[in-house]
């Protein structure tokens, strides 16, 4: 009988089926609609901070900060990992530091950066980049290191060296692996700037992490899921439209997958 | 294009002498080949057997370049052999085709490494030798959406496109199934015939290298030496199963397990 339905009327039915029971048990008055707001409440909120524009200001401060900290990470983290992969003693020292930095949750250089750079934009960039930049490190690191020795030998036996066996055999050949550890860098980006715009209120923009905290000092809890909710949009939105496709395409074109 | 013919006098293309080849191993030093003293001549197919151990493989890395000899000397012509080279090109035992290249694009690959062509002159030539291995219809095909064969063809066909002084093979048929071996002599024996190309095969098939070569050198392990060459002046196109060719591998697989294990 299930088998009979399209696919998606089940999500659909059960998506109703919370939303809705969430809605009545709030408006029921079992719960504090200060501390659970209805859907209802979120949305509105939403509907509201969307006209004022504070929204979209907040999203698009967030954004930006995200996209220039994790295009510095990234343009640092791959010629940085290639070096730990081409030369013994910088992945001996650089290589190691950044397995260790890797596993520092990057919200723990904000008392650091807010010392180094003040309370502004730099110091939310430093701590984006510290989130992406060992990330992409290692994951460029480990995927030239494992770059099928064959390839390079039939490269260097048609005369393939320095640049052009790297420009044309070595990054081509890690580029799968060099995408999922920019994918792993983007998301410790993510969870590293949320952290500490809601830590602290940089006085250069006032982003979604901001908007957030904001909510919770005027127990605005409405305010509070929207952002969590738009925090979640936006990350979703990046996989779907940045990297899903273009990992798709690689996969598919290599036939790794059909 | 790279249409002009090879010098054909017998003049000697690849000299080996007094190779000697050692490895640091985990219960020290190993020597993988022994004082090999070589020559492959200008034109001709030559094909080195012996059973897995005996060092043909790394001989085929040092004529590559890939790896240096401990002592003695390896020429190419009048020119020693010290690094990779357009001259000595390498088809491998599996095809290492790169996949995010398309078929022409992979044959390009060794092609566009040469300066003194324009791009039109390369993609011409890579076109002829696609033709040449009967893949003219696949190049815009990926790797991955060809048969194991039709891969070693296009391998074939990118090692010959730089139209190499010597094309060097490292058991390039080993991986694939015995219709499509047999298909893949016959074609290289053409090519051979058409280009007058000079070939340096490594193989632990004994009719494989009976049908292909027009010297036959047998290898002993533990260390590599050269245990015996054999003239094989069968006609071509040569077919695997000529009872000629059969019992002239027989002789060379008598010669080998006449040979004292160790």
């Amino acid at each position: 009988m299930a088998s009979k339905l399209p696919r998606p009327v089940i999500p659909t039915l059960v998506a109703i089926l919370l939303v809705g029971g969430w809605e009545w048990y709030v408006r029921s008055g079992r719960v504090s609609e200060v501390l659970f707001p209805a859907p209802s409440h979120v949305l509105r909120w939403f509907w509201d901070s969307l006209l004022s524009g504070e929204l979209l200001s907040a999203t698009w401060v967030t954004m930006r900060r995200l996209v220039i900290g994790f295009a510095i990470g990234a343009a640092l983290g791959v010629p940085l990992g290639a070096l730990c992969a081409r030369v013994r003693w910088v992945r001996d020292t650089l290589g190691v530091l950044a397995l260790g930095l890797q596993t520092l949750p990057s919200v723990c250089w904000v008392p650091l950066a807010l010392l180094w750079f003040g309370i502004r934009e730099e110091a939310v960039l430093f701590v984006v980049v510290m989130g992406t930049l060992w990330a992409v490190v290692l994951a460029v690191q480990e995927s030239v290191l494992n770059v099928p020795p064959l390839y390079l030998r039939a490269a260097q036996t048609m005369g393939s060296k320095s640049w052009h066996l790297w420009s044309r055999v070595i990054f081509p050949a890690a580029l799968p692996g060099v995408l999922s550890g920019m994918k792993q860098g983007w998301a410790f980006a993510w969870r590293s700037l949320m952290a500490a715009e809601i830590f602290v209120v940089i006085v250069t923009g006032f982003g979604l992490g901001s908007l957030l905290n904001a909510g919770r000092e005027l127990l605005r809890m409405d305010q509070v899921m929207g952002v969590m909710a738009v925090v979640m949009l936006v990350g979703l939105l990046a996989d779907l439209v940045f990297f899903a496709p273009f990992e798709r395409w690689l996969r598919r074109s290599r036939g790794l997958e059909r | 294009m790279g249409l002009r013919s090879e010098p054909t006098a017998a003049s000697a293309a690849l000299t080996l002498r007094h190779v000697t080849k050692r490895f640091d191993g985990a219960s020290g030093q190993v020597t993988a080949l022994e004082d090999i003293t070589l020559e492959v001549r200008e034109g001709e197919f030559l094909a080195i057997v012996g059973p897995s151990g005996c060092g043909k493989s790394t001989l085929l890395s040092l004529l590559a370049g890939l790896e240096h000899t401990n002592e003695g000397t390896i020429n190419l012509g009048d020119q020693p052999v010290e690094a990779p080279g357009r001259d000595r090109l390498v088809m491998f035992q599996q095809d290492a085709l790169f996949p995010w290249l398309n078929v022409l694009e992979n044959v390009l690959f060794g092609l566009r490494l040469k300066p003194d062509l324009t791009e039109a002159e390369r993609i011409e030539s890579a076109r002829y030798y696609l033709n040449l291995v009967g893949l003219g219809d696949k190049e815009r095909a990926r790797p991955h959406e060809l048969s194991g064969g039709m891969r070693q063809r296009v391998a074939l066909a990118r090692s010959l496109a730089p139209n190499p002084r010597v094309l060097l093979m490292d058991e390039p048929f080993s991986a694939l199934d015995a219709l499509t071996r047999e298909q893949l002599y016959g074609d290289l024996q053409g090519i051979f015939t058409k280009r007058k190309k000079t070939i340096v095969l490594v193989t632990h098939n004994i009719r494989e290298a009976v049908c292909l070569g027009d010297r036959v050198v047998l290898f002993s392990p533990n260390p590599g030496k050269v245990q015996q060459v054999f003239d094989i002046g069968l006609p071509r196109p040569r077919r695997l199963n000529d009872p000629a060719l059969a019992s002239l591998a027989a002789e060379v697989t008598e010669a080998l397990t006449s040979h004292p294990a160790k």
